[in-house]
C-alpha cells in the first residue's frame, strides 16, 4: 500500500481487509453490561429490591424470625409448659454486668418471695447479695426437638438452683419468654398457611373470571362484593365457632388458618382478574391460542408468570392482617386454645385491665406481633415497588 | 344520575339476598341447635327440660321444615323488621337488642366522622412536607397504628384513661342511664365515653387513609398543571386547594366501601373488651350459645350496615365526579 502514490483525483484501488469480519461488533456488550441487559426477571426484581433499604431490613427481621421457628426448643429458657409453682406472676428480672464495680459474666439477682397479706399480692424483691450467673451452651429443660428427638442443649440456661424469668411468669409460674419463643412456631405458620389458601383460591377463581370475562365475570365479581362487604372479624368469629369443640387442637389449628384464607382471597382475586384482563389481550396470548394451547395451559403457562411477582408481593401484604386475626381471634377465645400456644393464645390471659395495672409484662406477647406485623408491610411494600421491574 | 341511582340500588338488593343465604347457611352449620344444648345442659343439672314449650318454639320457628321453607321464614321476618326469637334471652331478638343496633350505627358513624377530621390535616400536611422529619414521624406513627392489635390499645387506654381522668371507662354512659330513656344527660354522658372507643377504633382505619390520601397527592401535586400554575405565582395555597386537592379527594370518599366493615370489625373486638352495649359483645355471646337467631341478626345487621355504607359512598362519589356517572350511563 505504501508504495501507491495517491495522486488527487485518482481511484483508490479496490481493497478487502483480510481480518475476520464481525457484523455484530457495534452491538457487542462487555461482560458488565451483558449481566445487566440480559439480567431475567427475577435477577431485575432483586437489584431494585436490594436498593430499597427498609424493605432488606425488614425481610432480614422476617428471616431471623422464620429461622428462629425452626429452632424454639433449643432458644427457649425452658419448655413450653415448664411451671413453676414458687413464681407465679413474678415481674421480670433484669440482666446485670456490673457486681462491686467490676465487670463481670452477666448475672441475675435471685427473688425473694413474700405475700403482702393486706391486698394478697406476691411480691418478689430482687435480693442482691444472691447474684447468680446465667449459663450459656448448657443443658436444661428436656424436650423433644420438632416432636422427634429428644434432647436437652439450651442456647441459655436460668442459674443454677435459681431462676431466669427475663420477661416475667404467668398464672402458672411459666416463663413468658419461652411461651413467646414457642408461640412464633404457630403465629408466623398460621399466616403463611392461611396465604397459601387465599393464594390458591384467588388465583383459581380470580383466573377463571379474568380468563372468561362476560357473565362468568360478573357473577364472580358480584360474589367477590358479597365477600367483601361481610366485616371480616365477626365473620371469622361465626365460621370459627363453628369448629367443633371435639377437634383435636391441630385440627382447630388448621380450621382456623382456612377460615382465615377463606376469606382473604378475595383481594387476590381481584388483582389477578385485573391483570388477566389487561394481559390476554397481548399478542403473544393470542399467538398462544391460534397454536390451540387450551385455556388452562395459556393461563398456567403464559399468563401467569408474567404477573406472579406482583401476586407474592400482594400476598406478603394480606399475611399480617391473617396474623392480627389470628391474634384477635384467639384472644376472644374463638381461636386456637391451649395446649397449642400462639401469640393471641397468650394474649388471652391480659384481658382485663387488672392485668394491665398489675401483670403488664403479660402484654408483653404483643411485641413480637407488631414487630412482626410492621416487617411484612414494609418488606410487601418494597417488592410491590420492587415486582415491576421494567417499569 | 337518576339511571345510575337506579341501577346502583337494583344492584345491592341481589347483593342483599346472597348475604342472608351465607349468612343463614352459617348459623345453621354448627350440628345440633339451640334446644339440643339447652336440654343437654339442663338434663346435666338434673332438672328437666320444659318439653312443651320448646315443641311451641320449635314448631313456631319451623325447626322441622326443610331448610330452604326456614330460610324463607327468616328472611320474610327480616323484611318485616321481625328478627326471630332469642332461645337464650327468652325473648324476641327485636326486644333483646334494644338500643344496641343505634349504638353500634352511632359508634361506627363517629369513627368515620374522627377518621375524616384527623386524617385529612395529616395527610395534606404529610404530602406537603414529603420527606421532612414530621412526615416520616407520622409515617411511622401510621405504620404502628397499623399493626397495633386493637384491643390491646383498648386495654391501654382504658387503664390510662383510668389512672389520669379517674373516669370509668367501661360501657359507652354512666351506670345510672343504663336502661333509662333518652334524655340530654344521657345523650351528654354518652358522647362523654365515646371518644376512647373511637380513637381506638379508629387508629387502623386513619392510618391507612392518610397513606393512601398522602399518596394521591403527591401524583397530583407532580402533574404539570400544578408546576405551570407554581411558575405563573399563584397562590401556594390556592395551587394546592384549588385543583389538586379535590382530585385526591376522590378515594377519600370512594374508601368507605374498605373502611365501613374494618370499623365494624374493629368495633365489635374492642366493645368486648370495653364492655360496651353494643353489638359485639352479645355477637360473642350469641355464637358461643349458638343463639342462632340472635347471632344471625346481628351479623346481618353489620352487612347491612357496610352495604348501605358503601352504597352512599357511591352515589356521594358520582355527585362528586362526573365520569362515573357518565360512565355508568353508557355501559346501559
Amino acid at each position: 500500500m505504501s508504495e501507491l502514490d495517491l495522486q488527487s483525483g485518482e481511484r483508490l484501488p479496490h481493497y478487502v481487509s483480510p481480518a475476520p469480519f464481525d457484523p455484530y461488533s457495534v452491538e457487542a456488550m462487555t461482560p458488565a453490561q451483558e449481566r445487566f441487559y440480559r439480567a431475567s426477571q427475577w435477577q431485575m426484581i432483586w437489584w431494585r429490591l436490594r436498593r430499597h433499604r427498609v424493605a432488606v431490613a425488614a425481610g432480614m427481621v422476617l428471616l431471623a424470625l422464620y429461622v428462629m421457628i425452626l429452632f424454639c426448643e433449643v432458644l427457649a429458657p425452658y419448655g413450653l409448659d415448664s411451671r413453676n409453682s414458687d413464681f407465679i406472676y413474678a415481674p421480670p428480672q433484669s440482666v446485670h454486668f456490673v457486681e462491686r464495680g467490676r465487670l463481670v459474666a452477666p448475672f441475675v439477682y435471685a427473688y425473694n418471695y413474700r405475700l403482702d397479706m393486706t391486698n394478697l399480692r406476691r411480691v418478689y424483691t430482687p435480693d442482691e447479695t444472691r447474684p447468680q450467673p446465667i449459663r450459656f451452651f448448657c443443658h436444661g429443660d428436656g424436650y423433644r426437638f420438632w416432636g422427634l428427638f429428644p434432647g436437652d442443649f439450651h442456647l441459655v440456661c436460668p442459674p443454677a438452683g435459681g431462676q431466669l424469668f427475663l420477661l416475667g411468669t404467668d398464672r402458672l409460674g411459666r416463663d413468658m419468654l419461652s411461651r413467646i419463643i414457642y408461640g412464633a412456631r404457630i403465629s408466623l405458620t398460621v399466616g403463611l398457611i392461611g396465604v397459601a389458601v387465599s393464594f390458591t383460591l384467588g388465583i383459581l377463581i380470580g383466573g377463571i373470571a379474568g380468563y372468561y370475562g362476560g357473565w362468568t365475570d360478573i357473577l364472580i365479581q358480584r360474589g367477590i362484593e358479597v365477600v367483601q362487604s361481610f366485616p371480616h372479624l365477626p365473620l371469622w368469629m361465626a365460621l370459627s365457632a363453628i369448629l367443633p369443640v371435639t377437634w383435636s387442637p391441630l385440627l382447630v389449628y388448621f380450621g382456623i388458618t382456612i377460615i382465615l384464607g377463606m376469606i382473604e382471597w378475595t383481594h387476590l382475586a381481584r388483582a389477578v382478574r385485573s391483570k388477566l384482563l389487561s394481559l390476554r389481550e397481548e399478542d403473544f396470548c393470542t399467538a398462544a391460542v391460534l397454536m390451540g394451547a387450551t385455556p388452562a395451559r395459556i393461563i398456567g403457562r403464559h399468563l401467569l408468570p408474567s404477573f406472579m411477582s406482583h401476586l407474592i408481593a400482594s400476598a406478603t401484604l394480606v399475611v399480617p392482617s391473617m396474623i392480627l386475626g389470628e391474634t384477635a381471634l384467639s384472644f376472644l377465645g374463638l381461636g386456637l386454645r391451649p395446649p397449642i400456644t400462639s401469640w393471641g393464645v397468650l394474649l388471652n390471659e391480659a384481658q382485663n385491665i387488672s392485668v394491665v395495672a398489675l401483670y403488664p409484662w403479660l402484654m408483653l406477647p404483643v411485641v413480637p406481633v407488631i414487630v412482626t406485623v410492621l416487617a411484612f408491610n414494609f418488606f410487601g411494600d418494597g417488592l410491590r415497588d420492587a415486582a415491576d421491574p421494567y417499569h | 344520575m337518576l339511571g345510575y341511582l337506579v341501577r346502583r340500588i337494583l344492584i345491592m338488593v341481589p347483593t342483599l339476598i346472597a348475604i342472608s343465604i351465607v349468612i343463614f347457611v352459617i348459623i345453621h352449620l354448627p350440628p345440633g341447635d339451640y334446644f339440643t344444648t339447652y336440654i343437654a345442659q339442663l338434663q346435666s343439672q338434673g332438672e328437666g327440660a320444659n318439653l312443651a314449650k320448646i315443641a311451641f318454639l320449635k314448631a313456631q320457628y319451623g325447626f322441622d321444615l326443610p331448610l330452604w321453607q326456614q330460610y324463607l321464614y327468616w328472611a320474610g321476618g327480616l323484611l318485616r323488621g321481625d328478627m326471630g326469637y332469642s332461645f337464650a334471652y327468652d325473648l324476641p331478638v327485636t326486644k333483646v337488642v334494644g338500643d344496641r343496633l343505634f349504638l353500634t350505627f352511632l359508634v361506627s358513624f363517629t369513627t368515620i366522622v374522627f377518621t375524616y377530621v384527623v386524617a385529612f390535616p395529616i395527610g395534606v400536611y404529610s404530602a406537603t412536607h414529603q420527606y421532612s422529619l414530621s412526615d416520616y414521624l407520622l409515617t411511622f406513627l401510621g405504620f404502628l397504628g397499623l399493626a397495633t392489635p386493637s384491643f390491646l390499645f383498648a386495654l391501654v387506654l382504658v387503664y390510662l384513661a383510668h389512672v389520669w381522668f379517674g373516669i370509668s371507662v367501661g360501657g359507652l354512659m354512666d351506670p345510672q342511664y343504663v336502661g333509662k330513656p333518652w334524655s340530654w344527660a344521657k345523650a351528654w354522658s354518652v358522647f362523654a365515653h365515646l371518644w376512647i372507643p373511637v380513637i381506638v377504633i379508629g387508629t387502623a382505619g386513619t392510618a391507612s387513609m392518610i397513606r393512601r390520601l398522602r399518596a394521591n397527592l403527591l401524583d397530583e401535586l407532580q402533574k404539570q398543571y400544578v408546576v405551570t400554575a407554581r411558575a405563573k405565582g399563584l397562590h401556594p395555597l390556592k395551587a394546592l386547594f384549588k385543583y389538586p386537592l379535590r382530585m385526591a379527594l376522590n378515594p377519600f370518599v370512594s374508601d368507605i366501601g374498605s373502611l365501613l366493615p374494618h370499623v365494624i370489625s374493629g368495633a365489635a373486638i374492642v366493645s368486648v373488651v370495653m364492655s360496651l352495649p353494643t353489638t359485639g359483645p352479645m355477637l360473642l355471646d350469641a355464637l358461643r350459645s349458638q343463639d342462632m337467631y340472635l347471632a344471625g341478626s346481628f351479623l346481618m345487621f353489620m352487612a347491612f350496615l357496610t352495604v348501605i355504607g358503601v352504597f352512599l359512598s357511591d352515589i356521594a362519589l358520582a355527585a362528586l365526579d362526573p365520569r362515573i356517572r357518565l360512565q355508568a350511563g353508557r355501559q346501559q
